[in-house]
């Protein structure tokens, strides 16, 4: 069964008078455990997907369905509760919160958004901190590691959660290549311990090479699908 | 909630010369307003202390119309003996009441045998008048500090202007409710120290004599100024004796007796009042200051933070939790400036009374300024400062907990 499953899907926003036509009539579907990266340009629609997927954004028509949820009718708080419970978010800016550490960073989640007892946070944080490498750096604060590290703490703090899937929207842009490719290795690494769906958006080329599923974007078009070799069709 | 407290004081703390001004200027406030309450509080007081405890009482009863009439000290409005012992019938059973002196007060002609002036007199029971104003004594500036049969206590304006001392031999003449007119000689026992207020500048002498001088064939009693136990109970006791008087009927089937507070007998409410408002007003000015400096630094915070609550909304956190975190912010914030202000104020205060700082009130000179802040002024405004400060960060938490995140996110 599907984890995403898109139909029709077009976005439309206004500018004054004019109307853009962000994505244009999409029609998709994801199964759980995947490793899938949008790309394209800038300007083809992958991060308003992306927040559609998320659900931070709706599609002005069509239907889209995650995690066996409608999420186009999802009210505001419905949505916030869906993302906390269900999703995960990558930022290409790390978006790690400055006054917390490394730990309470990841914990945040569990904390303020799951209510989860302090013995289980305090496992499901120690065991992500371990898998991303950052245990030593557990007390510092984000202004005092470094980028990549900041966004293996983003990593570890968009699966504490276990959620069913993960967003990242050009997780690897503020990164040295070097970096980069951590990142999605860890990302990776990760989809195979937790089997969460990863989603990821990029216009690097070198990097889309690391999805298995890869979803070609342009004008908001689907322009094509390149599918690993082993891996199930999408 | 232990979190978002946590959450909030980093993030105060992040911006520290912000917070600490912002800080600063609520503690400023807090300050300025303790110390004004309590100079203003004690001057109050000891006005109040000054014209209940030397001359009024706490409260008087008259016979119905004679407050009207005051000024006239009309002897017509007496009250009878019957009616005197109903009323302190009604007084001997009263716990709440500590004293209580009948008083016959009438204006005369006061002679030094070379001029002659007015005089205001009240014919008292000398001890039940010192009991009912105890600060009566200590106005006696010179003689005796009390009232015998013969003798009189004369202001001390008038005992200047009249050239009377100690000793000396005088002469009242009082004009009686039947228009006649009788003298009497006293010997002059006492000088006594002008009061700000009515019967400040009255004189004194023995309810006897008074009666002898008025010809009364029985004794008339003009007031009864009656001494609480407890200040703080005057407006319940109040209601509660102007109830069980209405219950007084006179001949006519009227009500007999009219009770009033000091309030309504010394203009000097008046000058309570304005610093009560004045105190109002201050108390205005630290809430349009907390509440301002809140909200000044509560939307430079949701400015600045755009992006974290867009971080915070997209992974799930709840409109609500966002609002409570800039609230509790903002309450913090207040709470800081309440207790730095509340230790920084009754430091002052405390500073102000060792220095002994004295000050005139009318005639009464070298009062001692005894700054007192009542500990339910400091709760008041600590919840006052507290709750501005909740409302002020309302807005601005409101703002961020209705924050599109993907609004937000994009922020740059």
């Amino acid at each position: 069964m599907s984890l995403i499953s898109a139909e029709n899907i077009q976005k439309d926003y206004k500018t004054g008078e004019v109307t853009v036509k962000a994505l244009k009539g999409l029609s998709f579907e994801i199964e759980p455990a995947s490793f899938v990266s949008f790309v394209g340009p800038s300007g083809s629609g992958k991060t308003t997907l992306l927040n559609l997927i998320g659900c931070l954004d709706k599609p002005t028509s069509g239907s889209l369905k995650v995690a066996d949820t409608d999420v186009l009718h999802l009210d505001r708080k419905e949505s916030a509760s869906f993302r906390g419970n269900n999703i995960g978010f990558i930022f290409q800016d790390f978006n790690l919160l400055p006054v917390l550490t490394v730990y309470e960073n990841i914990e945040y989640p569990l904390l303020m958004v799951q209510s989860v007892p302090a013995s289980e946070r305090n496992k499901r944080v120690n065991v992500l901190l371990e898998a991303v490498g950052m245990i030593e750096q557990r007390d510092k604060y984000p202004d005092q590691i470094s980028g990549g590290q900041k966004q293996r703490v983003a990593v570890a703090r968009a699966l504490v959660t276990n959620p069913k899937l993960v967003l990242a929207d050009e997780p690897t842009a503020n990164l040295d290549h070097k970096t980069a490719y951590m990142v999605i290795d860890l990302m990776k690494k990760m989809r195979d311990e937790f089997k969460t769906t990863f989603i990821f958006s990029t216009h690097d080329q070198k990097i889309v090479g690391e999805a298995e599923i890869i979803y070609m974007l342009e004008d908001g078009e689907l322009k094509g699908t390149d599918v690993k070799k082993g891996v199930g069709n999408a | 909630m232990r979190n978002l407290f946590k959450i909030a004081v980093r993030n105060l703390l992040r911006y520290k010369r912000r917070t600490i001004l912002t800080a600063s200027l609520i503690t400023v406030g807090v300050v300025f307003v303790l110390v004004f309450i309590s100079i203003s509080g004690s001057f109050k007081n000891m006005m109040i202390g000054q014209i209940t405890d030397s001359m009024l009482g706490h409260m008087q009863v008259h016979k119905k119309g004679y407050v009207a009439s005051l000024e006239n000290l009309p002897l017509t409005l007496n009250l009878k003996p019957e009616e005197v012992k109903r009323l302190e019938a009604v007084l001997d059973v009263q716990s709440k009441v500590e004293a209580y002196s009948p008083r016959i007060k009438f204006g005369g002609g006061f002679s030094n045998f070379a001029e002659t002036t007015n005089i205001r007199l009240n014919g008292v029971y000398p001890e039940r008048e010192f009991k009912t104003v105890p600060l009566l004594s200590s106005r006696i500036i010179e003689g005796k500090k009390r009232i015998e049969k013969g003798e009189i206590i004369v202001p001390v304006l008038l005992a200047k202007g009249m050239n009377v001392n100690i000793g000396d031999t005088v002469v009242v003449v009082a004009t009686n409710k039947d228009g006649s007119v009788n003298g009497k000689q006293f010997k002059v026992a006492g000088i006594l120290e002008s009061a700000v207020g009515p019967g400040g500048r009255d004189g004194y002498i023995h309810i006897e004599d008074a009666r002898e001088l008025l010809r009364m064939d029985e004794m008339e009693i003009s007031e009864i100024a009656v001494r609480l136990k407890e200040f703080g109970g005057l407006n319940r006791f109040n209601q509660k004796l102007s109830g069980l008087l209405s219950k007084e009927m006179n001949s006519q089937g009227k009500p007999a007796f009219e009770v009033h507070t000091w309030e309504a007998l010394s203009p000097f409410y008046n000058i309570a009042r304005m610093i009560d408002v004045m105190t109002f007003f201050i108390k205005l000015m630290l809430i349009a200051i907390v509440l301002i400096s809140i909200m000044n630094v509560m939307i430079m915070a949701v400015y600045e933070r755009i992006r974290e609550i867009g971080t915070i909304a997209a992974i799930g956190t709840l409109p609500g939790k966002i609002l409570s975190m800039f609230v509790i912010e903002g309450f913090c914030l207040g709470i800081a400036g309440a207790v730095i202000g509340n230790i920084v104020g009754i430091t002052l205060i405390l500073i102000l009374n060792m220095l002994k700082i004295t000050f005139n009130f009318g005639q009464q000179q070298g009062l001692i300024l005894q700054a007192n802040v009542n500990p339910a002024d400091i709760v008041a405004i600590s919840v006052t400062v507290i709750i501005v400060s909740v409302i002020a960060s309302l807005q601005p938490a409101f703002k961020a907990s209705r924050m599109e995140p993907i609004e937000a996110l994009r922020h740059v």
